[in-house]
């Protein structure tokens, strides 16, 4: 029971987490029909930018300002890197992502140093939230949380409930259509990207001091968020957000099973001696969404919400 | 912050190379991690190396050899270990220095060996400071290998005759990193605690991918949950520091016995929330009782280094043998080095320090700390700092281990 109320609970931070990353992934992934490549590393400057920034003010400060200032970063790359690869195709366009990714880790690595930087959790939030069953549960993950659902609701707000949403929403599927209506698609597009990116930077701001800072947290987040876009149907936002607790769930609930192949397969005859039997559940916890990736690409190609096949 | 830090590296090896113009060098290569989770952990011994050869230096060298340390930077991957290796020799070390990581040690070992076996002549000697899987000094033991930490069943050995000592620990989990130390320390534990004191229940044996786990928050609640009144772990570098932050934020209020409690931020990360709950067993700690030279030391090595503390002594135990050995053997090649380091000894800040000739592993005394506030020296920039637990020192003879090996020895 303890293990379910803490894998619920930290299943659900972590998962609202890949939210913020996914849903600006699979926003873009609709305005340009490929995968950026370069999302994670977004998520990444959010983090050094607020490091940088919660040194010299305070982490409130670059909870606003970093986010905004990676939007601006990738607003700067839509415009003078993907609006000119554009027009040579879908391959230019995730080779150049492709890129990106790198030349983002290795100005990182020059800036910042290779080795992890010293990102705290503001003193204001370090304190335990409540207890149960004689554990706490951190202020800040509550915090987490809440910060992701407001921006949940503002995201859903501003697409399903305004009419820069309504252009936003008929760009991405029908960009001529609008833009014979006279509105500056090149422009909207810019901002999707900038928004998408700024929510990655969000992320990376809110990731950045529970996990850890370092040149390798893009790479390690990337494959994660492609997973969420991926099961949740590429370009639904609603499929990453059911996606991104899936998976959240998923693997903090595994890493919590005792369970061996052996307990569960038993059965079978399968024993703790054998090299299968001996494997635990929760050995396998960093593998599940991946095989939850397989097994969707194989039986709901769309993804769970998706429209599109890949 | 890292732009002064490289510039005092820089300082420091530019400094060693002019000393060195004169003289012979002895090239000495330092392979480990400079960058990514285990980086600090790599860094942190390589100033040390840095500074004990500056050192040593400074006061003639070595027969008058002045010593070149090289960093090499391996990420903690056994493959990309003996890329840079082979590097290394091809620069002209004939000393290599690792020690992050007992999967990287044993891939060097074998490395060594072959490449011995293939170039006589030009032999190269390992220095292993930190990797101590059991097995390297006994059933894999090699002549060209010397191990300058205490090993696994050592260290576990410490750990459990403490808790032999409290008899409110009635329970105990083990979590450690998935690869063969962690295996290691995980074996050792369950064998040792299993005869020391047989009524205490293993309620869990957990582990977790090495340097991959980012929140240690499940982990720590499956211990919490598990009711345990301590937790061993082999832990070290940035899953160290994560699993006592996550130990700090879910409010895990039992003993952490540990080998690696000194990993660069897993102090601060608990707090005051460490304070007679973090434990770790090494062969020196900054508190104790030391001449005054020592003090400079270790305040001169803060000073040069202000983002670490002086954690390997062990790094000036690898130095100090080494030039004793060559001295003693009146060379600095690596095969009259080998044989004057067998059975040599030393006096160190915090006792005497014996090479055992039958294994190459080093005995010296051990000692059990737990994080205070009470203390000369904090680390991590803070206030707190190793304290000596009760009865925390455990002799020379009482931490020495048996072992199995038969080395094969070169004419």
């Amino acid at each position: 029971m303890e293990t379910l109320v803490f894998g619920l609970l930290n299943g659900v931070s972590y998962g609202l987490l890949l939210f913020m990353l996914s849903s600006g992934l699979t926003l873009i992934f609709s305005m340009m029909g490929v995968l950026n490549f370069a999302h994670a590393s977004f998520y990444m400057l959010g983090a050094y930018f607020a490091f940088t920034i919660s040194g010299s003010s305070s982490f409130w400060v670059a909870l606003f300002i970093a986010p905004v200032l990676v939007g601006l970063v990738g607003a700067v790359v839509e415009r003078y890197g993907l609006r000119k690869v554009h027009p040579n195709g879908h391959v230019a366009e995730l080779l150049f992502t492709f890129g990106l990714a790198y030349l983002i880790e290795e100005v990182v690595k020059i800036v910042y140093g290779k080795t992890a930087v010293d990102y705290r959790i503001p003193e204001l939030l370090n304190f335990s939230a409540f207890q149960v069953y004689g554990a706490s549960f951190p202020a800040y993950r509550l915090f987490i949380i809440v910060i992701a659902v407001g921006m949940l609701i503002g995201l859903w707000f501003l697409l399903k409930r305004t009419r820069a949403g309504l252009i936003i929403q008929a760009a991405l599927t029908h960009p001529h259509m609008v833009g014979h209506l006279g509105h500056n698609v090149p422009l909207i597009f810019m901002m999707v990207f900038g928004i998408g990116c700024a929510l990655a930077g969000l992320a990376g701001v809110m990731a950045g001091n529970i996990f850890v800072t370092d040149p390798a947290m893009a790479v390690q987040m990337g494959p994660i968020v492609f997973v969420v876009v991926v099961v949740g149907g590429i370009g639904s936002l609603e499929g990453a957000f059911v996606a991104s607790l899936v998976i959240g769930l998923l693997q903090n609930l595994a890493v919590g099973i005792n369970a061996s192949f052996a307990d569960i397969f038993g059965f079978l005859g399968l024993t703790e001696m054998s090299e299968v039997g001996s494997i635990n559940i929760s050995s396998l916890a960093p593998v599940l969404p991946f095989l939850l990736l397989v097994l969707i690409l194989i039986f709901r190609p769309q993804g769970l919400m998706g429209e599109k096949e890949l | 912050m890292s732009f002064k830090k490289t510039a005092i590296l820089a300082a420091a090896t530019s400094a060693i190379a002019m000393s060195a113009a004169n003289a012979d060098t002895i090239k000495m290569a330092f392979i480990d991690p400079l960058s990514g989770p285990f980086g600090p952990s790599g860094e942190a011994a390589y100033t040390s190396y840095l500074l004990a050869a500056e050192h040593i230096n400074a006061n003639g060298g070595i027969n008058g050899d002045m010593i070149e340390v090289t960093g090499y930077d391996n990420k903690v991957n056994p493959k990309e270990s003996l890329v840079q290796l082979q590097k290394a020799i091809d620069d002209g070390a004939r000393y290599i220095m690792q020690g992050n990581g007992s999967s990287v040690a044993a891939a060097l070992i074998d490395a060594v060996d072959k490449y011995n076996k293939r170039n006589p002549g030009d032999e190269v000697l390992f220095f292993n400071y930190a990797a101590v899987t059991p097995a390297f000094t006994n059933e894999l033991c090699s002549f060209w290998h010397f191990r300058f930490d205490a090993h696994a069943d050592m260290k576990m050995a410490a750990i459990t005759d403490w808790i032999k000592t409290q008899d409110d620990i009635k329970s105990v989990y083990l979590i450690g990193q998935d690869y063969v130390f962690g295996q290691a320390v995980a074996a050792a534990a369950e064998g040792q605690l299993t005869e020391k004191r047989p009524d205490i229940e293993i309620v869990g044996n957990e582990l977790h991918p090495l340097g991959k786990v980012k929140d240690f928050t499940p982990y720590i609640q499956k211990i919490i949950s598990s009711g345990a009144d301590a937790v061993i772990t082999g832990n070290w570098g940035a899953d160290m520091q994560l699993l006592t932050k996550a130990a700090a934020e879910n409010g895990s209020d039992v003993p952490y016995l540990t080998f690696y409690g000194g990993s660069k931020g897993a102090v601060s990360s608990l707090g005051e929330n460490g304070i007679g709950l973090l434990h770790q067993v090494t062969e020196g700690i900054t508190n104790l009782e030391a001449s005054d030279e020592q003090y400079a030391l270790i305040e001169e090595y803060k000073e040069r280094f202000p983002d670490y503390d002086y954690y390997y002594h062990r790094v000036w135990n690898v130095m100090d043998m080494f030039k004793k050995a060559a001295e003693e053997a009146g060379s600095t090649d690596p095969i009259p080095v080998a044989k004057a380091l067998e059975g040599l000894s030393i006096e160190h800040a915090y006792g005497t320090a014996t090479m055992r000739a039958e294994d190459h592993q080093i005995q010296q005394p051990l000692f059990i700390s737990v994080v205070s506030d009470d203390v000369k020296y904090g680390v991590d920039n803070i206030d707190l700092g190793w304290k000596l637990v009760d009865n925390g020192t455990i002799a020379m003879d009482v931490a020495e281990q048996p072992t199995t090996c038969e080395m094969e020895r070169p004419e």
